[in-house]
């Protein structure tokens, strides 16, 4: 059994398992950071960002000048943003038998590796995972294809130059293999691949291996993955959650018993409390607000944002702000907000009591209802004629590199009465800011991470007690930042084997037994002997059959009776044909008994 | 031997009070637990003294199954398990666990506000027994304990209805509620895997109905609503709240739009804005069209259709009128026919089956003068027609089911006797399977013969498997092992494993045996001859010719040796164990018969 690590990303995973026949990929994620290597796709055309010097070697070469820029000391590549993909080389993708997806977040890679690997197989997703990744795919096509840009720059990825540029491009790996974004057609196609699945519903892989989704807590029906066979269990943590937000409740029970447990998708801010950071936010957005100034919030166009405008919905009456427009701006801002509506299944217990009644389980329908909260698919439209200010908006991307949250950033960065707060934290804030310096309008980081930390998961391990765990190796040392910090690290017995990018585990265990099974005819013809006190044996000659990765054992078949219809003499005429299992002799020998035998035998 | 009984207590032969144990594995469970709408007395409810005179019934059931919201599948739930007694859990999905207690509600109201009735269950009954609810999810296996599983496969039929695979260890019934094997306006086709039960017990409602086209029926119904429209007449259809009233509003909605017509649209109760409410919540429920548009256009906002007041069935002029309940036993569609079935130019059409007693079924039946309450008789004279809307399938649809699940056996419930008889044949013809149609309380016991699971070592599985791939692999080969059983866990493992695990040694046995042969070469040529001629006789198995002189057959050992005092014979010494018995004592009688002459 093997596990092939393919991202380096802990919380964007993708791995690839081989257990008994089966080639399983676990998730697919897209790291998406490196964009901000990029500059800022602006939805209108923004002096600021075309005036940008070029960029310059120290001996004042400026051969690269046309696709680096430089911007308050930080250097960005002029071109379409690219992604970093799973390692594609590692292990052939065409031999992949299915594709396990966790969450939406984790199944942003999809198209690039069923539409250009070879791939024939069957993905396994959960149908809100399905519905709200493909929203989240639509935005971040429609983010960078509306904005067409000629240029796209290669000439810094060549391994001679990118050795001469300043860090972080410097350090950027695996560049070459940078893509751009994938379009419309190749998502659809992905996604017509993909079968959905409910919670706890046991899929069957080849007869050979079985594969279940159980919810994990963290995302509208986002699961963790059980693998197993009957004598062997491996657990896929990917992205979980204990805290109770709007989906259903983490399943830890059927992680028990598990060989190896996989775990991925930790909490990326482990020192913050995602309550107290709620709290923050409402207080830095009404604070603002009164002031006089906007709030922009760059967001996901699903998932915390739901929890956020559900705490706003019971926070803005008392703070004052009732009069203050909310405007949530995206592609998919109305899909996403109705979509939150119908997923009733998969929510947690309150919200299903609501759906019961019947009543919309989120809050943000009164909000649109009473129109405290608008929503628009770009700010172009309607938007632009409805705007007031002050005001807050939520809109993407959190990266700060396209999307409408660009133009805001332009817009309302030169007042420091405006205020931009972080609360994904996919990507760190300074960075994203750095295409923006100098910049006036406040930055405020309550980053909202509702997944696992180590406390949580140290507890977690103790309950399931997995025999090993596997994890990426940011896991298993503290984060660079704070490396004292001997608390923000997983710490198990015995110790969680890590891994890297592109780095093969053999996984620690070894398959002793299958399951096979006795036809009640033979089952019948089995004589069993007690052998010690409540331990039997018997022994067992039968005929082995096997299809589909099932085995089962049936009757031996009845001598056949001599052909031609004479009757021959059985005996030592004929060759004895298939051995007939004799007992297997053990035990004491009555001593007294055989003798007593021998001498009652007529020949001697 | 292992078995499986199933006993109707309702719709055993019948349509109504659904409601059937099946025992499987050692569990019981009770699939469904429905009301008979056409009575009012004991009969209305499932007799649950068939299950146990005096004990609890929490102790004999392992489970309680819901396939749909429809009274005649739920109605009897609070009375069993708040007045009876059952505190075991009660499976059903999201939908019906949402909408199931309003329809008991309404149940309640009818039973005890408007008809009097005393010692009916009351609303608080409803919510303790709702509570009792476990809700699924579709496809999600769920364990009720370690050895009983249950499943949930979409039906149509409602929103929220489901199939449940109910399973035991390799066996497995299958239970299909009420399903609808055609996609319609609002819903999906029922859909299940090749999952091979043991038993299918299927609905049998349209047994000997092959429908037309959906198309057919539905211009049709169109036509003469807009007919009786057209003349100034009003038209009464009645409907369950919940189910076809979805679908034929979509209908007519549409067609309004379309036709750009006037006349007023009514829904009566005040449940139609909620019903709609939770098919907008419940969307993925629903079919794919409306699942994927429902972001621009949610199918269940309806522009022409309103809500219904009591005032208005005496307005002027043409109307359509929704009204509950559907087979016209009671409530306001009842009061509302009474109004309207005197003037020729009205209309009622009967969108779905009618149980035996209501007036909804007399009507159908051609009666035309109904005898009401207090000796009134009613003169109809309206227009009746009846249009099957009911998402149940008709006969083609069974046999799809059927061939679809691949059962062992098939159980009829929910039909009428006669009509079970010719599609009961047809099954039997068909799938030449066995096909069973019990009457309420008799029961239908089918033995099974389960394998049995056990752990086989991987390294005897693979030395099997791998002589399995050659060339003669056709010939049936032989795998042996020793199966360990301890407690109830069994392994079988090679023989030599298992005596290691036991710590017991193993005996050699071996037969030895001279034959004496008249010879007079040498030991090494006999050897030879030997050899030659065993190979000759023993053309499948292994002889070989040992560089030290011996000879071996399989495991058999042969030596040639001088005789002491007679040179010119020869001593074979051949040596067998006890597991090459039959091969060793013919060889040896072979032997003793001589060597062919002229063998070199």
């Amino acid at each position: 059994m093997k596990l092939y690590c393919l991202s380096g990303h802990p919380t964007l995973p993708c791995n690839v398992l081989k257990f008994k026949s089966t080639t399983i990929m676990l998730d697919c994620g897209l790291d998406m950071t490196s964009t901000l290597n990029f500059l800022p796709l602006p939805l209108v055309q923004s002096p600021r960002l075309s005036n940008l010097p070029g960029w310059s070697l120290k001996d004042g070469n400026a051969f690269l000048d046309k696709e680096l820029k430089e911007c308050s000391g930080h250097v960005f590549v002029d071109s379409v943003p690219e992604f970093c993909l799973p390692e594609t080389e590692l292990i052939d993708l065409s031999t992949v038998d299915v594709i396990l997806i966790s969450n939406y977040h984790c199944m942003m890679a999809l198209p690039y590796i069923t539409e250009h690997t070879g791939f024939t197989g069957t993905v396994y997703a959960t149908e809100p995972t399905v519905q709200i990744g493909r929203l989240l795919m639509e935005e971040l096509v429609n983010f960078i294809e509306r904005v067409p840009k000629a240029q796209s720059a290669s000439l810094w990825k060549n391994k001679d130059i990118q050795r001469l540029l300043p860090s972080p491009l410097k350090d950027a790996v695996e560049v070459s293999t940078w893509r751009r974004c994938y379009t419309m057609q190749e998502v659809n196609s992905a996604l017509s691949k993909i079968q959905l699945v409910g919670y706890s519903q046991k899929i069957e892989l080849f007869g050979a291996v079985q594969v279940t989704p159980l919810s994990s807590g963290y995302a509208l029906g986002s699961s963790n993955w059980i693998i197993q066979s009957h004598y062997e269990k491996v657990s896929y943590v990917s992205g979980s959650s204990l805290l109770t937000t709007h989906p259903q409740p983490m399943d830890q029970a059927s992680l028990k018993n598990s060989d190896v447990l996989v775990l991925t998708g930790l909490t990326q801010i482990p020192t913050a409390n995602p309550d107290g950071m709620v709290g923050e936010f409402c207080s830095n957005l009404a604070l603002t607000v009164r002031n006089g100034g906007n709030v922009l919030v760059p967001c996901y166009p699903s998932g915390v944002i739901y929890d956020l405008l559900e705490c706003l919905y019971q926070y803005i009456d008392s703070a004052g702000l009732s009069n203050i427009p909310f405007y949530f701006i995206s592609p998919v801002a109305n899909s996403s907000l109705e979509f939150s509506q119908i997923f009733a299944e998969w929510l947690c217990h309150n919200k299903q009591t609501k759906v019961y009644l019947p009543e919309p389980p989120f809050p943000h329908a009164e909000l649109i209802q009473t129109n405290k909260l608008k929503h628009y698919p770009s700010l172009h439209g309607d938007f632009s004629s409805d705007f007031r200010q002050p005001c807050v908006v939520f809109t993407g991307h959190p990266s700060l590199r396209f999307g409408d949250v660009v133009h805001f950033m332009e817009l309302w960065g030169k007042s420091s009465l405006n205020t931009v707060i972080f609360t994904e934290p996919d990507f760190s804030y300074l960075e994203a800011l750095a295409p923006y310096q100098p910049l006036a309008m406040k930055c405020i980081y309550c980053p909202i991470d509702t997944r696992l930390n180590f406390i949580q998961v140290s507890k977690l391990l103790k309950e399931v007690q997995p025999l090993h765990v596997v994890c990426p190796e940011q896991y298993t040392q503290p984060p660079p930042a704070q490396s004292h910090r001997m608390d923000l690290m997983i710490d198990c017995q015995p110790p969680a084997m890590s891994y890297r990018r592109a780095e093969v585990l053999a996984l620690p265990f070894k398959r002793r037994y299958e399951k096979i099974e006795i036809m009640p005819e033979l089952a019948d013809s089995l004589v069993p002997m007690e052998i010690k006190p409540g331990i039997s044996l018997a022994t067992v000659s039968a005929v082995l059959h096997t299809k589909d990765n099932k085995h089962v054992l049936q009757p031996p078949p009845r001598p056949a009776q001599p052909a031609g219809g004479k009757k021959r003499k059985r005996g030592s005429d004929d060759i004895p044909d298939c051995k007939v299992l004799k007992p297997l002799l053990s035990g004491s020998i009555p001593v007294e008994q055989f003798v007593q035998a021998l001498e009652k035998a007529p020949d001697h | 031997m292992p078995e499986i009984r199933v006993t109707p207590l309702g719709a055993g032969q019948d349509v109504g009070r659904s409601c059937i144990l099946v025992s499987i594995g050692g569990k019981n469970v009770m699939l469904d637990c429905g009301m008979h709408m056409g009575f009012n007395d004991d009969r209305r409810f499932p007799d649950f003294s068939y299950i146990t005179r005096n004990g609890r019934l929490t102790d004999f059931l392992d489970c309680v199954i819901i396939s749909h919201f429809h009274l005649d599948h739920c109605g009897a739930l609070p009375y069993f398990s708040e007045m009876v007694g059952y505190d075991g859990p009660i499976y059903m999905t999201h939908p019906t666990q949402a909408i199931c207690p309003i329809l008991l509600e309404d149940y309640r109201k009818i039973a005890v506000d408007k008809k009097g009735e005393a010692n009916f269950f009351t609303s608080q009954m409803i919510k303790d027994c709702m509570k009792k609810v476990v809700a699924v999810h579709l496809h999600q296996t769920v364990q009720v304990d370690d050895e009983l599983e249950i499943k949930a496969y979409y039906a149509g039929h409602v929103l929220g209805a489901a199939m449940f695979q109910i399973k035991v260890g390799s066996e497995s019934v299958v239970y299909t509620g009420d399903y609808n094997m055609t996609p319609d306006r609002h819903l999906g086709a029922a859909w299940i895997d090749k999952c091979r039960p043991n038993l299918l017990i299927t609905e049998s409602t349209y047994a000997t109905t092959i429908r037309d086209s959906k198309r057919c029926r539905e211009r049709d119904f169109l036509k003469k609503v807009h007919e009786a429209v057209e003349r100034g007449g009003k038209v009464l259809i009645p409907v369950f709240a919940l189910g076809r009233a979805q679908e034929l509003c979509i209908l007519l909605e549409t067609f309004w739009e379309r036709m750009n017509l006037k006349a007023p649209i009514y829904f009566s109760t005040g449940l139609t804005e909620k019903a709609n409410h939770y098919y907008k919540l419940f969307i993925t429920w629903t079919n794919q069209k409306i699942r994927k548009t429902f972001v621009q256009r949610n199918m269940f906002e309806f522009k022409h259709i309103k809500a219904f007041d009591r005032a208005f069935a005496d307005n002027p002029g043409p109307m359509v009128v929704f009204a509950t309940p559907g087979m016209l036993h009671a409530g306001q569609s009842l009061q509302i026919f009474r109004k309207w079935a005197g003037n020729e130019k009205n209309m009622v059409i009967m969108p779905g089956y009618c149980v035996q007693g209501t007036v909804g079924h007399k009507i159908l039946s051609g009666q035309r003068k109904l005898e009401m309450e207090g000796r009134q008789v009613l003169e109809v004279k309206m227009q009746v027609e009846y249009m099957s809307f009911s998402a149940h399938a008709d006969a083609k649809g069974i046999m799809q089911l059927v061939g679809q699940a691949e059962p062992e056996n098939v159980l009829l419930v929910h039909g009428e006797a006669k009509k079970m008889e010719f599609l009961k044949q047809k099954i039997e013809q068909e799938f030449r399977v066995n096909c069973y149609m019990p009457a309420n309380g008799e029961t239908v016991t089918l033995p099974t013969s389960p394998s049995i699971p056990v752990g086989i070592s991987l390294g005897l599985l693979k030395r099997e498997m791998a002589q399995g791939l050659l060339p003669d692999a056709k010939k049936p080969r032989l795998l042996h092992g020793t199966l360990i059983m301890k407690d109830s866990n069994f392994r079988l493992v090679s023989s030599e494993q298992a005596l290691k695990e036991l710590g017991l040694a193993e005996h050699q046995l071996r037969f030895t045996c001279r034959v004496h042969l008249h010879d007079p070469r040498k030991e090494q040529e006999t050897a030879l001859r030997v050899y030659s001629h065993l190979k000759s006789v023993l053309k499948d198995h292994c002889v070989q010719h040992l560089p030290d002189g011996s000879v071996t057959v399989e495991s058999i050992l042969i030596q040639a040796a001088a005789h002491s005092e007679d040179p010119g014979t020869k001593v074979l010494l051949v040596s067998w164990t006890y597991q090459d018995e039959e091969l060793g004592s013919y060889l040896t009688s072979l032997l003793k018969k001589g060597l062919p002459q002229g063998a070199t």
